[in-house]
């Protein structure tokens, strides 16, 4: 929740103003505020409607460098739209939103383009020469264990093998804010456990500041520093993770935590299973 | 189950029929290794083969008519007659010059066409000005029919090279613009929108994203073009022409000579599968991401 001054309008050198409508064209002015000097993501009072409806209804929200902040909310809750404004995909809310300027995005589905190889997708719009991208994007395929299919098209690549293409994708530009969109959503149960494993790996050698949407509480209680549920456009408490890192089950509070936040999202946890809330 | 049936390679003859057995008690199982298993007889020939023996009956049916009279040579020479025709024209060089000069209109207008075809699909498809301006023009000129236009190109080129040329571009232009287009136009948003969050610039876009998002489209588009261009070129060369397929048949009309129209037809159909055979090339090359098949 918002932590932060009373600053509106500016922003450390590092953190880029995203598309803001009110000001469009306006630089990102340089330093002040000494508050905001940890902070990747900044949302204050945002805002978003689609015709008459409000999905987004004036969210303040902080994500702090470093922190692995994980957003649960039934479908239609508002969480993509909160992403994808982060994103920068939509220049239409109100509200000011401060986000970093190197920023990655998964997607549910892998995108990658079908007609180049997968290192010509980890590499696609990269700065820098040619072999020097090669070089970092071979790195990235070997850190998600992909770098034996580097030359492969993707249309041969399983699920899971795409969706680690797209995690190489993105970590290859060494983001300040990774932004996951329900990531591990259309893998099954087995590689999504081992994508789980992949990927607080990669968080912890990287340390981006991550925002992952999900609608699933074991996944943001596995993986996150931070829990927030959305429902209905407004942010609910958060709930701090304070389990050992290897996120045991059966640690006592795994199951108070989960209760919590199926209990937030109107979901009575009850002798193990789940009943609607009416 | 029968685990000998079950464990059998794929090659042994299968079972006459699926063997029923009674289960211990209830209903009785059935060898599901029979299912499956097509019980159709075996021909011995392969099945290319089998497909051609069709035509080649067909072909011999007709010989034989000439043969025995009862097909007059002045209203459909008989294969026999085609080919000596053929091999007559051939050892004189007429066949190779006509042949070349079909060929040379044909390229000259598919390269200027398809080109045209193009440029067009993109400004339309990349730019709203583009789409305003081009789109609309296009599909209205669309519904001319190509051959109606043969007069007015006749007065425009005179009875040269130029007026053939003008009728291929213009049968060729609309499949490529059309498929082009609409290829740009169905590049999938969401593989635009991660490209996009990537940090690619427009022009990035169009180069790595919308144009080959395209190709399918466009090959599509090659493909109906050079069937048009072929359909243009036999017209165009029979009304005014001193060379080609077109002018050799046409003269071979006046001398009742059927052996060299039936020649040109075949020449023309063989051309026809030529260009067939050069576009599955270039989609086998220009697609090798959709199968994922590198040939090797």
């Amino acid at each position: 929740m918002t932590t932060a001054t009373e600053t509106t309008t500016t922003a450390t050198a590092s953190i880029a103003r995203a598309v803001e409508p009110d000001t469009a064209g306006v630089a990102a002015e340089p330093a002040a505020a000494a508050g905001l000097a940890d902070t990747a993501v900044l949302a204050r009072d945002l805002r978003r409607s689609f015709a008459d409806r409000e999905v987004l209804g004036g969210l303040d929200l902080r994500i702090r460098r470093g922190e692995f902040l994980a957003l649960l909310g039934r479908s239609g809750s508002g969480k993509s739209t909160l992403l994808r404004a982060m994103a920068g995909l939509d220049p239409d809310f109100t509200g000011q939103l401060l986000v970093p300027q190197r920023r990655s995005v998964v997607f549910q589905d892998p995108r990658l383009q079908p007609w180049k190889r997968v290192l010509d997708n980890v590499v696609l719009g990269l700065p820098g020469s040619r072999s020097e991208n090669r070089a970092q994007g071979l790195a990235a395929l070997t850190e998600v264990g992909l770098a034996q299919h580097a030359q492969a098209w993707p249309v041969t690549l399983s699920g899971g093998e795409a969706q680690r293409a797209a995690l190489a994708r993105a970590l290859v530009r060494e983001p300040e804010l990774l932004l996951l969109d329900e990531p591990f959503g259309a893998l099954d149960a087995l590689t999504r456990i081992r994508m789980h494993g992949l990927l607080r790996e990669l968080c912890r050698r990287h340390r981006p500041a991550v925002l992952l949407v999900t609608h699933d509480v074991d996944e943001a209680v596995l993986l996150a520093d931070r829990v927030v549920v959305l429902t209905e456009g407004r942010l609910g408490p958060a709930h701090e993770v304070r389990l050992p890192a290897e996120r045991p089950r059966s640690h006592p509070e795994f199951a108070a935590l989960r209760a919590a936040l199926l209990a937030a999202l109107g979901v009575l946890a009850e002798s193990g299973s789940e009943v609607e809330a009416s | 189950m029968t685990t000998a049936a079950a464990l059998a390679p794929p090659s042994a003859p299968p079972p006459a029929a699926p063997s029923v057995r009674p289960a211990e008690d209830g209903a009785p199982l059935v060898d599901a290794a029979g299912l499956s298993r097509p019980r159709r007889p075996r021909v011995p020939l392969p099945r290319p083969l089998r497909r051609l023996a069709g035509p080649l009956i067909l072909v011999a049916l007709w010989q034989l008519a000439g043969n025995l009279g009862a097909i007059d040579s002045r209203v459909l020479a008989t294969p026999g007659q085609v080919l000596s025709a053929g091999w007559e024209l051939a050892r004189t060089g007429e066949l190779a010059s006509n042949l070349l000069a079909s060929l040379a209109r044909v390229a000259q207008g598919l390269v200027i066409g398809v080109s045209l075809g193009v440029l067009l699909a993109v400004l339309a498809g990349l730019f709203r000005l583009g789409e305003d301006l081009v789109d609309s023009t296009l599909q209205v000129l669309r519904s001319l029919p190509v051959l109606g236009l043969l007069p007015l190109v006749i007065i425009w080129f005179g009875v040269g090279e130029e007026p053939k040329v003008a009728l291929v571009v213009f049968a060729t232009v609309f499949p490529v613009y059309l498929n082009t287009y609409a290829g740009i136009r169905g590049v999938d948003s969401r593989l635009v929108e991660s490209a996009r969050v990537l940090g690619l610039s427009r022009v990035g876009l169009i180069r790595h994203v919308v144009l080959p998002g395209a190709v399918p489209g466009f090959l599509v588009g090659l493909r109906f073009a050079l069937t048009s261009s072929w359909l243009v070129i036999i017209i165009a060369e029979q009304l005014n022409a001193t060379s080609g397929i077109g002018y050799l048949m046409n003269q071979a009309q006046a001398w009742y000579r059927t052996d060299i129209i039936v020649l040109g037809l075949l020449i023309y159909g063989l051309l026809g599968l030529g260009a067939d055979a050069v576009v599955r090339l270039l989609e086998r090359r220009l697609l090798r991401w959709r199968r994922g098949f590198d040939g090797n």
